[in-house]
């Protein structure tokens, strides 16, 4: 295959960055999106110019690193699939690709694709798990939990937190990933104790990185690679709700 | 004929780390504030000891090099986790474990490491599950268990094909617990890139800010290593595309012994290579092996499609030759079984390097039992097949997307292909019982250390073994070092040894940016991975070693005269962080081929053709190399070899059969 790329190049933070384009040729229907990438700087070496820096690093679906908005999709157009599970085979011959970084306030661009997602980390760090210290657990099965539910928290268990939701919301919204660990422990009974200070804290920390509001277009939904449910969402602003009105505990 | 002291507790088997716990000395809580620990790797083992030692008290600093601690290849791991909880009642117990390991691991494990392990096993479990690691459970509510290769029991716990990753969310939701709290300070995008050593003892780091390029020093009373296996040494494995040796490496150059090397697990249910641009190998869990059978056409050079050769025409080459295990058989003997066929001719697919692994069989029983269940008698083929895909696609689901996705095939209709592909390492930094390396006050966890999987690694052991050192050893055992070191207060970083340690580590910076040769990183690193993996790949010969150590020098020489990386030091630059990889990969490549070399027998992942049975099986010498080789790094890139003999008192040493 014959195609042209326009990449979004960038030197730095405080750099003002462009489209470039780039011919390429002879692109095999077989490669993965970010082996194109891989030929794309082989060439650019061997030209003695700088390779297009991107995120990338299991290359198969799962670490969340790959992020690259591909035209105008986050992970580009198949759905349910990350950019490094992407193959040629969805482009034709003779296509013009454009390849820009995930854009949102929260996410400052590092380099080139590259940017930074580490608002993501702190809204973790501010209440995404359960206090427990190790050595303190009881038996497993001590605590049996219906089947249902343990399938249900594993599904909104299984955000790889890429942040797609984030680049393809018009607010730059993190509620998708913000109410999938929310929802993750709301299900489970060990996520009891803390549920309501939990989602008042994720909260606060996400609206202070300076993600957006949610308008419930459903964006983040289509083009979450993983498939996490628009219904994480919900349950996260009932929490809320309770925890403000109903719950004694503030945060 | 050991010259190096593993420092194992005396008494009984059972009963050593029971007292080794209740008798190691411990560090007060007001001592703990001033002690700082340093962890690199926030991978199942990085990050399980850098909550848990934050949780206790200490200062913990942790360092990744990926944009966060829960992108690090932990999460890739699909298949499961073993413990011995015995909640399916078959008979399952801690002995079973550790023996299964010891014999898995073809008899070149340490006894008391392992059995600690398994005695460890059903505590991780217990802990995740306390955590909110979603878990798969059965209609009772209860934890369900799978089956994995070269075990008879079902010991597994999974959650759905993407286990690593809800176990690895569970250690980094730990983690970031204590970073929230301010006890652990986090380095995301920094390397380590060396260690700094004072009066003979570990005492810091030297790490690169990978976004600004900028060198920091980093002092800890201790250092752990969580840094994770070497198979990109071959170039494509199923590792992460930044897995890398280096920190590993820098250790050994400081002094670390590096432990069986030559010890490499080659995965056999891998999704076969397409072509040159190929950058990494894409595993499919040998959890499938519960439910696909493995199989390649009788005849030679077949070219018709898998559904048009009759059930009498294909050989289940596994099934025949070990009836007892089938195709549960451990993946060192899968592996190998499945090269022998393809060199045989055998093979299938464009390449014809790949055989068959095929759910038809059992799609059709669960089908059978799901139409029971639904009250329909006597239940046509196609019915059985739609219910039956629908068990399969609970089960394996996104394995099935992955496989999709990656080959442009449907997998629910034709049987998958599948081919070995490096996937583990046993080998790495020699450890005592302690996890401690041959440098005081230098501890390694996890894949990164040698310990407990002996010359083959059982499926769903690695994950236990990541989260056993992580959560339940290195936490009691690095107290035995630290309890001695309360009185050093912290060492200001413009002592000489870490001036010293960072221009070690900016010369080889500066150096690699200023060769501005003519072929890039990538160039060495694919020629590399040829050679390791025709010559000291799955199986390997004397002949072969000795010419691959040639051109190993040979292609050292020539990567530090022509490698080209553009950009500068101090900026974002991946080349230059790939070029120092591929530098250390370069050096280790030839010690694994001077360890293979050494090794004049075959046991579990290190298969010397000149030592094998008439059936073909690997052929150990117990009386010769029953030992651990540990390799001290000498100046120039030479190596010496030290010996760690492996007593084995509670376990009969034979012949490793699952026929």
């Amino acid at each position: 295959m014959n195609l042209t790329l326009k990449v979004w190049r960038q030197k730095n933070n405080n750099a003002k960055g462009a489209l470039v384009d780039y011919k390429l040729a002879d692109i095999s229907p077989d490669m993965s999106f970010l082996e194109m990438f891989d030929v794309l700087n082989e060439q650019l070496i061997n030209k003695g110019e700088e390779p297009v820096v991107f995120d990338h690093d299991c290359r198969e679906g799962i670490c969340g690193m790959c992020s690259m908005f591909i035209n105008g999709r986050p992970h580009g157009p198949k759905d349910l699939v990350t950019t490094c599970q992407l193959h040629m085979r969805s482009f034709k011959d003779g296509d013009t690709i454009v390849v820009e970084p995930w854009r949102a306030a929260a996410f400052p661009v590092v380099k080139d694709l590259t940017v930074d997602r580490s608002a993501f980390d702190r809204v973790i760090a501010a209440g995404g798990f359960i206090s427990v210290n190790t050595g303190n657990a009881q038996d497993a099965n001590n605590l049996p939990i219906p089947k249902m539910q343990a399938d249900a928290a594993f599904e909104a268990a299984a955000c790889i937190g890429c942040g797609a939701c984030v680049a393809t919301c018009k607010n730059a919204s993190a509620m998708l990933f913000v109410s999938a660990k929310i929802s993750q422990l709301a299900l489970l009974p060990q996520g009891q104790p803390e549920r309501y200070r939990r989602v008042q804290s994720m909260v606060a920390q996400m609206d202070a990185e300076g993600f957006g509001n949610c308008t419930n277009t459903g964006a983040c939904e289509a083009e979450c690679p993983k498939g996490i449910s628009l219904e994480n969402i919900a349950r996260m602003n009932r929490d809320f709700a309770s925890a403000k009105f109903i719950s004694e505990e503030t945060v | 004929m050991s010259d190096i002291n593993s420092n194992i507790p005396e008494g009984e088997l059972t009963s050593k780390w029971t007292k080794y716990k209740s008798s190691v000395p411990l560090v007060n809580p007001s001592n703990k504030r001033t002690i700082e620990v340093i962890i690199v790797g926030s991978g199942l083992a990085g990050a399980s000891a850098a909550a848990t030692l934050a949780e206790m008290g200490y200062k913990v600093k942790c360092f990744c090099f990926q944009d966060s601690p829960r992108r690090a290849h932990s999460i890739a791991a699909q298949g499961g986790i073993n413990a011995a909880k015995n909640y399916q009642n078959d008979g399952d117990s801690v002995y079973r474990l550790f023996y299964d390991t010891i014999k898995g691991g073809d008899y070149r494990a340490r006894e008391a490491n392992v059995h600690r392990l398994a005695e460890v096993s059903a505590n991780i479990i217990d802990q995740c599950v306390a955590q909110g690691v979603p878990l798969a459970r059965e209609y009772g509510g209860l934890l369900d268990n799978r089956s994995f290769g070269g075990t008879q029991v079902q010991r597994t716990f999974y959650a759905a094909g993407q286990t690593g990753q809800q176990l690895l969310l569970g250690a980094y939701s730990a983690l970031e617990r204590q970073i929230g709290m301010g006890k652990v300070e986090m380095y995301t995008r920094h390397e380590m890139l060396e260690v700094v050593k004072i009066d003979g003892k570990a005492r810091g780091i030297i790490a690169r800010n990978l976004i600004t390029g900028e060198i920091e020093r980093h002092f800890g009373h201790a250092v752990v290593l969580g840094t994770g296996g070497y198979g990109n040494v071959f170039y494509l494995s199923t590792n992460a595309m930044g897995s890398n040796v280096t920190a590993a490496w820098k250790a050994h150059k400081q002094g670390a012994y590096f432990a069986n090397p030559c010890y490499t697990q080659i995965h056999p249910t891998c999704i076969p290579v397409s072509g040159d641009h190929q950058s990494k190998l894409t595993l499919m869990s040998e959890s499938l092996r519960n439910d696909g059978r493995i199989w390649v056409p009788k005849k030679k050079d077949d070219n018709r499609k898998a559904s048009e050769i009759p059930e009498d025409e294909r050989d289940y080459y596994l099934e025949r030759r070990y009836p007892a295990f089938g195709n549960l058989v451990p993946r060192d003997v899968a592996s190998r079984a499945a090269k022998e066929r393809c060199d045989a001719g055998y093979g299938v697919g464009a390449s014809k390097l790949a055989v068959y692994l095929d759910f038809k069989a059992n799609t059709e029983r669960y089908g059978k039992i799901e139409a029971a269940k639904a009250g329909i008698h006597n239940p046509d083929k196609e019915t059985c097949m739609r219910l039956g895909t629908a068990v399969i696609k609970e089960k394996y689901g996104n394995l099935f997307d992955m496989y999709a996705q990656i080959t442009g095939e449907n997998p629910y209709e034709t049987p998958m292909r599948i081919y070995p592909a490096v996937h583990y390492t046993m080998g790495g930094l020699w450890v005592d019982y302690n996890l401690m390396t041959s440098v005081p006050g230098l501890y390694c966890t996890g894949e990164a250390n040698f310990s407990d999987h002996g010359a083959n690694r059982l499926g769903a052991s690695a994950l236990m073994q990541g989260l056993a050192d992580g959560y339940f050893v290195l936490p009691y055992t690095i107290g035995a070092y630290l309890s001695k070191e309360i009185s050093v207060k912290a060492i200001p970083t413009d002592h000489p040894a870490f001036v010293e340690a960072e221009e070690r580590a900016v010369g080889i910076l500066n150096k690699l940016i200023n060769i501005k040769g003519t072929k890039s990183v990538d160039h060495f690193h694919k020629r590399l991975g040829h050679i390791m993996w025709e010559k000291c790949g799955m199986a390997r010969n004397a002949k072969g070693l000795n010419e691959a150590i040639q051109e190993i020098r040979a292609l050292r020489a020539e990567f530090w005269s022509d490698v080209r990386v553009p950009g500068t030091a101090d900026e974002l630059n991946t080349e230059l962080e790939k070029a120092g990889r591929v530098a250390d990969f370069i050096e280790l490549g030839e010690l694994m081929c001077i360890d293979a070399l050494n090794r004049n027998e075959s046991c579990g992942g290190h298969f010397r053709e000149e030592y094998q049975t008439e059936e073909g099986e690997a052929l150990r010498d117990d009386e010769n190399y029953a030992y651990v080789a540990a390799w001290e790094f000498k100046e120039g890139v030479n190596f010496e070899l030290h010996k760690e003999e492996l007593k084995f008192e509670n376990i009969k040493v034979a012949q490793r059969s699952y026929k």
